[in-house]
């Protein structure tokens, strides 16, 4: 599976709308005097085949948003699309089919099953997914062929981060949503970790969510945005981004 | 948390306590799951210890306060002089002389003769042996002819009250008596006609009356017919039985006999044995399953609040007071379990005791539950669950402050029992899953099988029951004793007897019987039996052999059955001294030719023309089986109750299908009961199983969700293990039922008859789709949970 970055690009740039459309999607937790706005009016256009970066401080709604764009949320009000399709109406079974075929998950806590190895963790997706890659090529590209027979409870943090990227990109989704990736891994392996999903994003080119609380990541995107009070504050294009090799924190 | 329940928690005290409350309340499910099963045990011990109490000492108290005999001695007719001798027996205490003769009871709305027998009460005075219970009326008055004291079933089946008139034929007269009371008696507390199984109040009638009048009656005027005594403290009784056959000899005494032999005390006694069985047996396989539940789920809680555990220990509570928490737990559900078990027991047993008193005449029967089975489900619940928590407690006093405070690790599967064998390439990853779950926490998986089997094995040895009464009646019925109606003569008369009765109306077939009372000697043992003379070519009553095939003695030899052969150590070949205690009393040896099982009863059969040749006597007859036309079974009643020589009829139609009622009504419903029981144990296991590996899995399981596999796929890797265990145990369950039900055929047997070790293969279809069913319906309660699993929350921690 060997892509160049123009042509995979174009494939998902070229071929339709774009990746997500929000329009003034809102998310409220709890009633009466207890209710937290954690989204309120969120406007955006993510393009597909881009690296996002999403910023913003603690508490300003970058989870919430990750998760009802992923479909394991829902909103309040407002409503958004993917590649599209309006994604607000559609009932349980089809957000489901919608996560098995489209999306990539990779979270701060690296939620393997402790009970399979590292190549099962893997197939666990590919066994549901329409095109998937093999399971070893998958850990290929995140550079774990070596481990593929270990358990989670025999590898570090990083290791277990990048068992779970190769999980999200063996289905080759559309796009892969990752909630601080990097928060539980010191600097050499979150780089490690960036560097896997920049080449995820290159050579299948699948879309790239990323939050993080580390401003400096921010120079590998495409694009910038940056969360306030459930809100976008920012929304910033990188024309230049950098290598994840280059970033240090 | 509904703010009445979060109040009650705050009005404890202890802030330990709250929390106790509070997550208590988390687990109500599992916790109220384990009260049942709990309570399943006390139930059952509190029914069957109870019971077993309530009628010991009811019958203790019954057959001392009614004097109850321990010995008694028939005779065919002996003058009251005789009696005198006896007393100075040692080891006699009180002796009471009476006669009783067989009579046919003439009912009105009853077409069949009710058989019964007449006793005789003293002319004044209470009798010093087998005293009545009068539940109405009076006893007759001294030289009162006609006045009768009627069993109280009796009169109560057919609705007889005081100043009514019963007619009955007595030795061949027929006589009209006068109802001037009802009783009960310690000889009758299950009172059954002759070829019943089991009690027919309508069929089997006792009347007592004045001595003379019934001398009379009985052609025994200044004679008695029976003895019964009553045996002083620490006497031997077959010491009393041979002196008493030794001076009675000459009398015509077919031999004295003491409770063992007696009908309704052996009956009795049977089913308090079987109560004993009952309650030694079952309620500890309910407790171990408490304590092992309680354990688990301790466990479970306990590893889950580690963290808080380290807490409280960083905060200076001890170990002790920690595990103290923990037990407090498992001594509110224990509680709890008592409660519901005692108070379910206690409506249990009296229902049971108000189903006894129908088919056990006492004069009362409460169903009292002493101090000490309170105190012992108390103790016994309260050490089991009680243990259980502290053995999963104990787990919490190893638990250092800082490392209860680290996150846990992933669990480490690589170093489970057969990870390399779940390698294998031919189960998908969800199916890997389970198997590496089971295999890596074997015990729980075990556990879970064990009380699944359990539950399964329980099931199988209650309904074990039906499938070997099923075998009983049919052995009993339809290859033994295959006629309609048996009857018996006053007296021995020739076989021309039988061709009167072939041609009574509605007889299709009639074939001969000679019973004769006798007593089996060898290697130093006796035995008191009823010998049977049949024809060699009888079709209708006969010994069955366990090919299902009628084996009748070659001429000259003795068919025994083995409840009387294995006593005596008689195997077929050896011969065996056989005195016939009647007419002349001959003494002779016999062969025995076969020794074959019966399920009801017992038989020792001889040829019937050897029979008569052995007593020097002609082709006499004692009575005659028949097959009968049921259409003109009312024409036949009528003749047989006129017939002037015939002591009793048995009617073994009535008794079949009187015996299928009382299946259907009492074991139908203990069976269902069982069910229940067994069914709390699957419910307490299989669902909290479910559930702990739910609360384990809830984040794995929401993973599963977000990376996109449906419910359906979710709920497979949860409830596909219980799925596994419940199929691993079903043939489980059958083996060990089947070793239970052979167990209970074998303690249960007694003399009167013979549990088959039999079991019918609906009883296993029966029992696996009850735990099928349970185990699905514990899963499907935590389904739903799982419909509800928040993904979003489950992704926050790190688990
Ligand atoms: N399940 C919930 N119930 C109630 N409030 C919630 C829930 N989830 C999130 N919130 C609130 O919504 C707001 C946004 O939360 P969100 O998790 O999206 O923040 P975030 O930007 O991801 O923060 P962080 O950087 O700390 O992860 C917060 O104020 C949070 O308290
Ligand atoms: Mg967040």
């Amino acid at each position: 599976m060997t892509r160049t970055r123009t042509t995979a690009a174009r494939r998902f740039r070229s071929d339709g709308p774009a990746c997500f459309e929000t329009r003034s999607l809102s998310r409220d937790f709890g009633e009466g005097p207890t209710r937290v706005r954690a989204l309120r009016g969120v406007d955006l256009t993510i393009p597909a085949g881009e690296v996002i970066v999403l910023l913003g401080a603690s508490g300003s709604g970058k989870s919430t948003l990750l998760n009802i764009l992923g479909g394991l949320d829902r909103a309040t009000d407002g409503d958004f699309k993917f590649r599209g399709r309006d994604m607000t109406q559609i009932s349980e079974t089809e957000l489901t089919r919608f996560r098995r075929d489209h999306v990539g998950f990779v979270f701060q806590f690296y939620n393997l099953m402790p009970s399979l190895t590292a190549q099962e963790n893997v197939e666990l997706v590919t066994e549901i997914a329409t095109h998937p890659m093999p399971a070893r090529d998958a850990l290929g590209l995140v550079d774990l062929t070596d481990r593929a027979d270990h358990f989670p409870s025999e590898m570090s943090g990083g290791e277990q981060q990048r068992v779970a990227i190769a999980r999200a990109i063996a289905k080759r989704p559309e796009v892969m949503l990752c909630d601080e990736p990097t928060g539980a891994l010191d600097s050499a392996t979150g780089v490690r970790v960036l560097q896997a999903l920049k080449r995820v994003n290159r050579e299948l080119g699948s879309t790239v969510l990323l939050i993080t609380h580390n401003a400096g990541v921010a120079a590998m995107a495409d694009r910038v945005i940056t969360l306030a009070d459930g809100q976008v504050r920012e929304e910033r294009v990188n024309d230049d981004p950098i290598d994840p090799e280059a970033l240090t924190w | 948390m509904s703010r009445g329940r979060r109040d009650m928690a705050a009005a404890l005290p202890a802030r330990l306590d709250r929390k106790m409350v509070r997550d208590l309340w988390a687990i109500r499910l599992q916790a109220l799951a384990i009260a049942l099963v709990v309570a399943a045990g006390v139930a059952v011990h509190v029914v069957a210890a109870g019971m077993l109490d309530s009628l010991q000492e009811t019958r203790d108290a019954y057959y001392d306060r009614y004097r109850f005999a321990d010995v008694w001695a028939p005779v065919v007719r002996a003058p009251d002089s005789a009696a005198e001798t006896l007393r100075d027996i040692p080891g006699i205490a009180s002796v009471q002389t009476r006669v009783r003769e067989a009579a046919l009871f003439n009912m009105p709305g009853l077409s069949a003769p009710a058989t019964g027998v007449m006793l005789s009460l003293p002319e004044a005075g209470l009798a010093a042996v087998n005293r009545i219970h009068l539940t109405a009326g009076r006893r007759p008055a001294t030289g009162e002819r006609d006045a009768i004291v009627l069993l109280d079933s009796f009169a109560r089946a057919h609705t007889l009250s005081i100043g009514d008139t019963v007619t009955a034929t007595v030795r061949g007269g027929r006589e009209q008596f006068r109802v001037v009371g009802t009783a009960l008696s310690p000889e009758y507390v299950y009172a059954i006609a002759p070829g019943q199984l089991v009690p027919d109040p309508r069929l089997f009638g006792v009347a007592w009356m004045g001595r003379d009048a019934l001398e009379q009656a009985a052609d025994a005027t200044g004679a008695f017919t029976e003895i019964a005594f009553t045996l002083q403290p620490g006497a031997s009784e077959p010491a009393i039985l041979d002196a008493l056959d030794r001076q009675l000899a000459p009398w015509g005494a077919p031999g004295a006999y003491g409770r063992d032999d007696h009908f309704s005390d052996a009956f009795v006694s049977s089913e308090i044995n079987q109560l004993d069985t009952m309650a030694s047996l079952l309620p500890p396989v309910f407790l171990i399953v408490a304590a092992f539940l309680v354990n688990v789920v301790l466990t479970r809680l306990i590893a889950m609040e580690r963290a808080q555990i380290g807490l409280l220990k960083a905060f200076g509570y001890s170990s002790r007071a920690v595990i103290t928490h923990y037990a407090k737990f498992a001594l509110v559900i224990g509680f709890v379990g008592l409660a519901l078990g005692l108070g379910g027991g206690v409506w249990l047993g009296r229902l049971m005791a108000a189903m006894y008193i129908e088919y056990y005449h006492f004069p009362f029967l409460l169903f009292d539950l002493p101090a000490s089975i309170y105190a012992s489900s108390v103790i016994v619940t309260l050490t089991a669950v009680g243990g259980g928590a502290v053995l999963a407690g104990l787990r919490t006093a190893r638990l250092s402050p800082a490392e209860a405070m680290r996150p846990s690790q992933p669990p480490d599967y690589s170093r489970a029992l057969g990870a390399t064998l779940a390698r294998w390439r031919r189960f998908d990853q969800q199916s890997r899953m389970i198997l590496r779950h089971v295999l890596r926490w074997p015990a729980r998986a075990a556990f879970t099988l064990a009380g699944i089997t359990v539950s399964g094995a329980l099931l199988v040895s209650s309904m074990y029951f039906l499938d070997a009464m099923d075998a009983m009646i049919d052995a009993h019925f339809n290859l033994a004793n295959r006629q309609d109606v048996s009857v018996t003569l006053v007296e021995p008369r020739s076989r021309a007897a039988l061709h009167e009765i072939a041609r009574l109306p509605g007889v299709l077939a009639a074939e001969p019987v000679r019973h004769a009372p006798a007593r089996l000697r060898f290697g130093g043992h006796e035995e008191r039996i009823a010998l049977t003379g049949s024809p060699q070519d009888a079709t209708l009553s006969r010994l069955i052999d366990s090919d299902g095939l009628p084996v009748m003695p070659p001429p000259g030899g003795l068919v025994l059955s083995r409840d009387i052969a294995t006593p005596l150590g008689l195997r077929p070949g050896n011969w065996v001294e056989v005195e016939i205690t009647e007419g002349h009393r001959p003494v002779l040896y016999l062969p025995v030719s076969n020794v074959v099982t019966t399920l009801i009863g017992s038989g020792a059969v001889i040829d019937i023309n050897d029979l008569n040749a052995l007593m020097g006597e002609s082709d006499m007859i004692t009575g005659a089986v028949l097959r009968i036309d049921p259409d003109r079974a009312d024409a036949l009643y009528t003749a047989l109750k006129e017939a002037p020589g015939v002591a009793e009829v048995g009617l073994q139609n009535e008794a079949r299908r009187r015996f299928q009622e009382i299946m259907d009504e009492v074991i139908g419903a203990s069976i269902f009961i069982y069910t229940v029981f067994a069914g709390l144990i699957a419910v307490g296991v299989v669902y909290n199983s479910v559930r702990i590996a739910f609360s384990e899995r809830e984040h794995e399981l929401a993973v599963l969700r977000v990376l996109g596999f449906s419910r359906g796929e979710v709920a497979y890797v949860l409830l596909g293990e219980i799925a596994l265990l419940t199929l691993l145990a079903l043939p489980l369950g059958a083996a060990l039922g089947a070793g239970l039900s052979w167990y209970f055929s074998q303690a249960m047997s007694s003399d009167l008859f013979r549990l088959p070790f039999i079991i019918d293969p609906s009883t296993f279809g029966y029992s696996a789709l009850v735990v099928v069913v349970v185990a699905l319906s514990s899963g499907l309660m935590v389904r739903a949970r799982l419909n509800r699993l928040d993904m979003v929350a489950a992704l926050k921690t790190g688990d």
